[in-house]
């Protein structure tokens, strides 16, 4: 397959700058998912990508080669876009079929059955090749319109929240399912998304979009472990991080308005005086023998786990506990936070890195 | 505040049955969930018991009333809709107090409980705003005020926050059931939603297809489904459904795998099942892969969520239904064709009857 790049990237919508001077490079058959809220220049990009819309500034890539010249059919890219764009009155296999029978693609009848047998296996369809679209289920929809992409094996897939209008389980199942034949089959895929679950769990790697800017590009584990911003903290997770005032005090990390006095590690005498600490739910642990007391003030069972919500002063901090929990509201309890999991955030809202070597 | 209770009560439409006779009762005080997919008769069962829905036969009681034909107005309950239903050209206070006014209750009271709602619900400072200019959580706390503020006997609310993103639906699901906490009401809450359900009710009622699948709380709906109805819609993914054949205390499964059935589960399933099929249920927690395990299948995929890996497991590649999800901590790492071995908690280890879809009940 093919190898992607943006290089400078801006465009402007009239006096609304949509993407503000983008780079990425995505690596031939990587799962490379933009992940950003409702505005944040996601579909823009992949739009850009795809040929349907042309940048203001900067150029673009397929294995080195520039193609901003040319149309959406000379890139050759697939798109796969939220609404299922079937033929309702063909059927399955002529649906299929159609992208193979283009005059720019044209195959052999007996090459089309080959490949469409094949991927209509991969994708759990090949009872339903002779059944008209218009009388599939929502998911049954979804998958042929992932099938009439990789049946085409075009140079870069491009998804727009392929599998937001499915209902959660069905979503869950189809995500899975798209995980292992993007990873078998191997083809480069750029995916949008607003869905965090979707993006952690799916990506080689994940570019974070907000307001037409490029905010951090890294694994699933940089995004959640070491989010570059507060902005991107709170994007991943679920619940959301703890974001708690806090300040250095006599050789202490004191949180505002609680009694919660960490020790500062020698590592982090670089922190301004005032920050933001970030602190995951599942690193905050209730524990016997735990550092710090609390009260809880709240607790919400979801069956695999359970959130407590521990007050602390006038602070409350969310923990997240496997099971379901064996305490009461108004407990009184002891936890212990994970100290080398700690984030700080400067107040431009960045992260300060703290060197983890230098630990003692 | 009161107790609700429904008596054989049924709701059709002409030919279509949209809830079929339910007994509930909801005791005083208690937060009740109705949750199932769309269609499955929970929006129409709470409008029952509003008032806005006639029932087509049975009895509701409320308190010590027949509430049964009586005016929305009169069965003393407030109504918190999806939408924020306030009045757009009036401020947050008269849209709080005017239902107060309507019952024409004295000033001082008023003054007394706006104080109250306002206080607990954390929105002084937008009493002299109108709604239009409010985001949508000071929207719904300002509907929640106004339901507040009347004292009601009970409280409905039909998915209050379906129309928040999913940040914000965490943050008031916390604070209503925090309100609920202090205030104590009765309340029956509508939603399709598992994880609100789960987070916030007493006791939830499970509905599908118009029938009430399960009554229970929490743990109940989780640990212990009704049927497989009940374990697929709670959890996320949900709970994972393997088909096999029992024989003499084994459960012979997809990939030549068998399964020892614990000795307490054995005299029970041979009492209930049907037939000789069977199906194996357990939560994604309830496996633990290791070198050792029982169970072997190939990994499907793998993946990240943040604080745990999830990793899908294929019991037998010819069966797209053979699939097990487990949950894993994050050292745990498996590439896609890898051969995995996995054991089972047999305290998490539950039976289903395919052909009636019921679980097994552990016989005493």
């Amino acid at each position: 397959m093919t190898t992607v790049a943006l290089k400078n990237i801006t465009k402007r919508f009239r006096s609304v700058t949509a993407l503000d001077d983008v780079s990425f490079s995505v690596h031939d058959g990587e799962f490379f998912v933009l992940l950003g809220p409702t505005g944040a220049g996601k579909t823009t990009t992949l739009r850009l990508i795809a040929g349907l819309e042309k940048q203001d500034k900067g150029h673009i890539y397929f294995d080195d080669e520039q193609i901003d010249t040319m149309t959406p059919a000379q890139r050759d890219v697939a798109m796969v876009f939220q609404q299922y764009s079937l033929y309702p009155n063909m059927t399955v296999f002529d649906n299929l079929a159609f992208p193979l029978r283009s005059p720019m693609h044209r195959l052999a009848e007996d090459e089309i059955k080959e490949r469409i047998a094949e991927t209509t296996k991969i994708l759990h369809i090949h009872h339903l090749l002779e059944r008209k679209t218009a009388h599939l289920s929502g998911g049954e929809m979804q998958r042929v319109t992932i099938g009439r992409a990789i049946v085409r094996e075009p140079r870069v897939f491009l998804m727009d929240e392929p599998l937001s209008n499915l209902d959660a389980k069905l979503r869950e199942a189809l995500r899975v399912e798209l995980e292992h034949i993007q990873k078998t089959q191997g083809g480069t895929t750029i995916f949008v998304t607003h869905d965090q679950v979707e993006a952690l769990t799916l990506a080689d790697r994940i570019a974070v979009l907000n307001e037409g800017k490029l905010v951090q590009i890294g694994t699933a584990t940089d995004i959640y472990d070491r989010p570059a911003s507060i902005f991107v903290a709170q994007l991943v997770g679920t619940p959301r991080i703890n974001l708690l005032p806090a300040g250095r005090e006599n050789g202490h990390l004191h949180i505002e308005n609680s009694l919660l006095h960490l020790p500062q590690a020698k590592n982090n005498i670089d922190l301004p005086p005032t920050f933001t600490l970030g602190v995951r739910p599942e690193d905050i642990q209730p524990n016997e023998n735990g550092q710090f007391p609390g009260r809880v003030s709240l607790i919400e069972p979801l069956g695999v786990e359970t959130v407590l919500h521990i007050q602390v002063g006038e602070q409350t901090l969310i923990s997240l506990v496997s099971g379901m929990a064996r305490l009461d509201i108004g407990d009184e309890v002891m936890f212990d936070i994970a100290q080398d999991r700690l984030h700080f955030f400067g107040h431009d809202g960045f992260r300060v890195d703290v060197a983890k070597d230098e630990q003692s | 505040m009161a107790q609700i209770s429904l008596r054989q009560v049924e709701k059709r439409f002409g030919e279509f049955q949209a809830v079929q006779p339910v007994d509930l009762t909801i005791n005083d005080g208690e937060f009740v969930v109705l949750l199932g997919p769309s269609g499955c008769g929970k929006t129409t069962t709470l409008r029952m018991i509003s008032g806005l829905e006639a029932v087509t036969s049975g009895r509701i009681v409320i308190g010590d009333k027949d509430v049964t034909w009586m005016h929305p107005s009169d069965r003393d309950i407030a109504f918190v809709f999806q939408l924020y239903a306030l009045y757009p050209h009036i401020s947050v206070r008269k849209n709080i107090t005017f239902p107060l006014e309507a019952q024409k209750v004295d000033k001082a009271t008023i003054k007394k409980r706006l104080s109250m709602v306002t206080d607990l619900l954390r929105i002084q400072h937008l009493l002299r705003q109108r709604p239009g200019n409010l985001s949508g959580g000071d929207k719904q706390r300002v509907a929640l005020a106004r339901a507040l503020v009347r004292q009601p006997a009970a409280f409905l609310m039909d998915e209050p926050l379906g129309a928040l993103d999913a940040d914000f639906r965490e943050t008031m699901r916390a604070e209503i059931k925090r309100l609920h906490i202090q205030q104590g009401a009765t309340t029956v809450y509508v939603t399709h939603d598992q994880i609100e359900a789960m987070a916030m009710g007493d006791r939830i009622v499970v509905m599908s297809a118009a029938v009430v699948q399960q009554v229970g709380t929490p743990a109940d709906v989780y640990y212990n489904p009704a049927n497989l109805f009940v374990a697929r819609f709670i959890g996320s993914p949900g709970m994972n459904l393997i088909s096999g054949k029992y024989a003499d205390g084994i459960a012979h499964l997809p990939g030549n795998n068998r399964l020892n059935v614990p000795e307490p589960w054995r005299k029970s399933i041979s009492n209930q099942l049907t037939g000789d099929d069977i199906m194996l249920g357990f939560r994604p927690e309830a496996a633990r892969i290791n070198g050792q395990g029982a169970l072997r299948a190939e990994v499907y995929a793998s993946d990240l969520h943040g604080a745990y890996n999830m990793i899908h497991l294929s019991l037998d590649e010819e069966q797209d239904e053979a699939m097990a999800h487990v949950r894993s901590s994050r050292g745990l790492n498996l590439a896609i064709g890898d051969q995995a071995a996995f054991d089972l908690d047999p305290e998490m280890i539950r039976f289903f009857d395919p052909h009636t879809e019921s679980a097994v009940v552990l016989e005493a």
